[in-house]
């Protein structure tokens, strides 16, 4: 009898059981299901929910993997000093030793996220008795992503446990949450272990270890810097490459735009949103570039340095890049509505760059504007949806005057 | 004056086994069933009695809301038996039919020398009323209501739909006749649809219309649609909607004073062998329809089309209003690996491994596997791509779904149908039933506004 016999004969045999989902989840990873159509269309189209978020999974391998390597680069940077001017492809950064470094640091932090969250949403189905929804497959690739890389593992799971239960499974699972999942858990590590989020050593391996030795090393982000008023020590590209400090997979750009790009071919990820949002970031910028030419502000002000960096320059640093396109384009959270997308995704970028600029404690803002947009994303669809209700009501108007 | 209907959003999904232009008449014995849930929402009072003859025309049941409106018998034959289920519904009228077929005179007559009340006690006494239906709720219409409209689709745009250039040569007589009848039932205008391509549409050159061409994808097709172009419904409007074959039996009725309900009707799918057109009567068994053309070996038989028809066995029968039987093969079987794998022989709305964007051209053979499991509704923006009316389809489907009458109304409800939520079904990455969801929303509406 073949494996996919087998498998069925134990479906028969789970069905209608409190184990039944778990088992499924499991079974479907391997075989799409011999279910067919009843009732509705008689035929139906190839995609699913699995293969939706596996292609969003697949946009994100490339910062994963760029951040292994950037883990080991940083660390030896930190260490023993910062290679100047690399073009993407050097050696120096691509080696198997950063990336040992890397994955050491990086692939427990995936492994926890992945068990923990996926162990709470299996449970959840077994005692609310529905499917293993997908949503966590891309929720669990974001968290080792968009976390400091010295994060302590309880201290993940905690927040991963906070963040699937309270973000999403009381709202009654996928597709139901308001908030994004994988934010809800960076903003409960935030604002639950503030010291150790906004410190400067956790973002290099190895800077906490070192933390009073001889050869301590820094390890801070470009925008905690910025943030103390201090010079930009890295170059364009280096920020564009992403060869700087940061969250695991935030820093390259280039990645970003190229995982930005292949969600927008696949038409899985919304290009509007993306697009806007960085449209919002510039606007902002340029305000800020604005009133620093007008002498409004003075040089010793703590706002000078972030509110003088270019403009454009902010779409390179810190998590802009990666908000924008992975986290502020999760569908359930954000507007609903194409033209609501527009609004959405520019009130982020602008709200990102306000934040970034007026909130030195912690200058990454996209988190907290993302958040906050979330909560507002049902007001800007329901003033959208208010307009196609008036020109419905208008038609009669007309009609019956 | 005419007016052309352009529309950009919608699917158009190629399928293999399109029907070959040739027509086979079919012997018309054997029994024939009439299902008295083919009309959405009736409540039939049986008149007909189990032993007793029947002529085509004679009325077998009449609606329990409006016994005006009666359901006539397609054929003249026995009345074999009349099966009923829970709570003595009736499921089955079935009728024996016989060789010869006898037909109830109920006179000629010249709609244009006759009003609007005669044109409808003719129409509700002839059995022919059910075959006008009414927007809003798709339901058969009610007679007491004056239409701000008619409507009638000469286009077919779902997949592998008859295709009425052929089906209906030869029946511009009976096609005038009827339209003559259905413009006396409304104060507006008797609005006909066409293809862009139609070179030899039958509806072309009819009087007392106003005929619109059409382009674009389906749901061009859909009448919903050309009436959300044309004349949109606003709320405490009415528009009624006949299908052309049906008005086909409207204008003999009025040339011959006869009920014929024969049509003409497409075999399609990868499962028949011929996909070609046929002659047959409502109600007609499956099995005398398809005969040796079939290939049954897991089969999905389909009364209709493949988004919107019901799924019937080859015990089954023929769908009163359906002019089409589709055979596609049933999808029962896993796929290693099938939710991450490349796709190249589905069709498919995203580029997401799929790869039915390189080739638009293609036909498909689909299956009708789910191609996943039932979810919550998660991807934003993507109905509204095949979804051609002005309105925002998700969220109309969650009002209908939490059922807030006052959100379903503001939203659009009176001008859908089930069916034009068909390729929003069809493309739904959470497999939610839309088309299901619509007609439970349409009929709580009935219930609660009427």
């Amino acid at each position: 009898m073949s494996l996919k016999n087998k498998l069925h004969t134990l479906k028969e045999k789970y069905k209608g059981t409190k184990m039944a989902p778990a088992f499924n989840a499991i079974h479907t990873f391997l075989y799409l299901p011999n279910e067919t159509t009843h009732g509705g269309t008689h035929i139906k189209a190839a995609d699913d929910l699995k293969r939706t978020m596996n292609i969003v999974i697949m946009a994100l391998v490339p910062c994963l993997l760029f951040g292994m390597f950037n883990a080991g680069f940083q660390h030896h940077a930190a260490v023993n000093g910062f290679t100047e001017g690399m073009s993407f492809f050097s050696s120096e950064f691509w080696n198997l030793e950063n990336f040992l470094i890397g994955a050491a640091k990086i692939l427990p932090l995936v492994i926890i996220s992945y068990g923990i969250g996926l162990g709470v949403e299996f449970l959840f189905a077994i005692i609310k008795g529905h499917e293993v929804e997908e949503g966590y497959l891309v929720t669990g690739m974001l968290v080792p992503l968009i976390v400091p890389i010295d994060i302590p593992l309880w201290m993940l799971s905690v927040a991963v446990i906070f963040g699937v239960v309270i973000g999403k499974e009381v709202f009654g699972g996928t597709g139901m949450n308001i908030l994004n999942p994988a934010l809800t858990i960076r903003a409960f590590l935030f604002f639950a272990y503030p010291t150790w989020m906004s410190g400067d050593k956790v973002w290099v391996t190895g800077a906490v270890e070192k933390t009073g030795a001889v050869d301590a090393i820094s390890g801070e982000t470009i925008l905690g810097s910025l943030a103390q008023g201090k010079e930009m020590v890295y170059s364009t590209w280096d920020m564009f490459f992403g060869f700087v400090p940061g969250s695991v997979g935030e820093t390259s750009t280039l990645l970003i735009l190229v995982g930005a790009l292949f969600l927008i071919f696949t038409k899985i990820g919304s290009g509007k949103i993306m697009l806007s949002a960085a449209l919002g970031a510039l606007a902002m910028g340029l305000i800020f570039n604005g009133v620093v030419d007008q002498g409004w502000i003075e040089e010793s002000s703590k706002f000078y340095s972030l509110m003088s960096t270019p403009f454009w320059h902010h779409l390179l640093i810190g998590g802009f890049a990666f908000g924008a396109v992975y986290m502020a384009t999760d569908p359930v959270t954000a507007s609903q509505t194409n033209k609501g997308k527009w609004i959405y995704g520019f009130l982020i970028g602008f709200l990102s760059i306000m934040i970034r600029v007026f909130n030195p404690a912690y200058p990454e803002g996209v988190m907290l504007a993302i958040l906050l947009m979330n909560v507002f994303a049902p007001t800007i669809d329901h003033y959208v949806v208010q307009g196609n209700v008036k020109r419905r009501k208008n038609r009669l108007k007309v009609k019956t005057a | 004056m005419s007016k052309d209907i352009r529309i950009k959003k919608g699917l158009d999904i190629k399928l293999v086994g399109e029907a070959e232009q040739s027509t086979v008449e079919l012997s018309i014995g054997g029994v024939y069933v009439i299902k008295p849930d083919n009309f959405h929402g009736i409540i039939p009072k049986i008149v007909a009695k189990v032993g007793t003859e029947v002529k085509a025309g004679d009325t077998l049941f009449y609606s329990k809301s409006d016994e005006r409106i009666l359901f006539p018998s397609p054929v003249s034959g026995k009345i074999e038996e009349i099966v009923r289920g829970e709570r003595r519904k009736v499921l089955e009228i079935r009728i024996l039919a016989n060789a010869t077929q006898e037909q109830t005179d109920f006179g000629k007559k010249e709609a244009s020398k006759m009003s609007s009340e005669e044109v409808k006690s003719y129409l509700l006494s002839s059995g022919c009323w059910p075959f006008v239906k009414q927007r809003p709720y798709d339901v058969v219409a009610n007679p007491n209501q004056a239409p701000k409209a008619i409507f009638v689709s000469g286009y077919g745009s779902a997949p592998l739909a008859a295709d009425y250039d052929y089906a209906l040569r030869g029946k511009e007589a009976e096609l005038q006749a009827a339209v003559a009848a259905l413009g006396k039932l409304t104060e507006g205008s008797v609005h006909v649809s066409i293809s862009e391509n139609a070179t030899i549409s039958p509806f072309a050159d009819l009087k007392g219309i106003e005929l619109h061409r059409l382009y674009g994808p389906h749901p061009i097709g859909n009448v919903s649609t050309q009436i959300g172009q044309i004349n949109p419904i606003n709320k405490g409007e009415v528009v009624w909607v006949v299908s052309p074959q049906d008005l086909v039996v409207i204008g003999e009725l009025f040339l011959t004073g006869k009920f014929n309900a024969k049509r003409t009707l497409a075999l399609t799918g990868s499962q028949f062998s011929k996909p070609t057109y046929v002659t047959a009567y409502p109600g007609a068994a499956i099995k005398n329809i398809v005969t040796d053309n079939l290939n049954a070996e897991n089969t999905r038989i389909i009364s209709g089309n493949v988004l919107s028809g019901t799924q019937v066995s080859l015990e089954g029968s023929l769908g009163y209003y359906d002019n089409q039987i589709t055979a596609i093969p049933e999808g029962n079987d896993y796929e290693l690996f099938g939710w991450t794998k490349p796709v190249f022989n589905k069709v498919s709305p995203s580029r997401a491994l799929t790869f039915s964007w390189l080739n638009p051209k293609k036909k498909y053979n689909l299956t009708t596997n789910t191609n996943g499991e039932h979810r919550g509704f998660v991807v934003t923006g993507s109905y509204e791509e095949v979804f051609p009316l002005d309105m925002y389809p998700m969220q109309l489907l969650k009002a209908f779904l939490y059922k807030d009458l006052d959100e379903m109304e503001a939203l659009g409800a009176y001008e859908v149908a089930p069916e034009d939520f068909a390729l929003t079904e069809f493309i739904c990455v959470s497999k939610q039933p839309h088309q299901q969801i619509i007609r439970e929303g349409l009929d709580l509406m009935i219930e609660e506004i009427g």
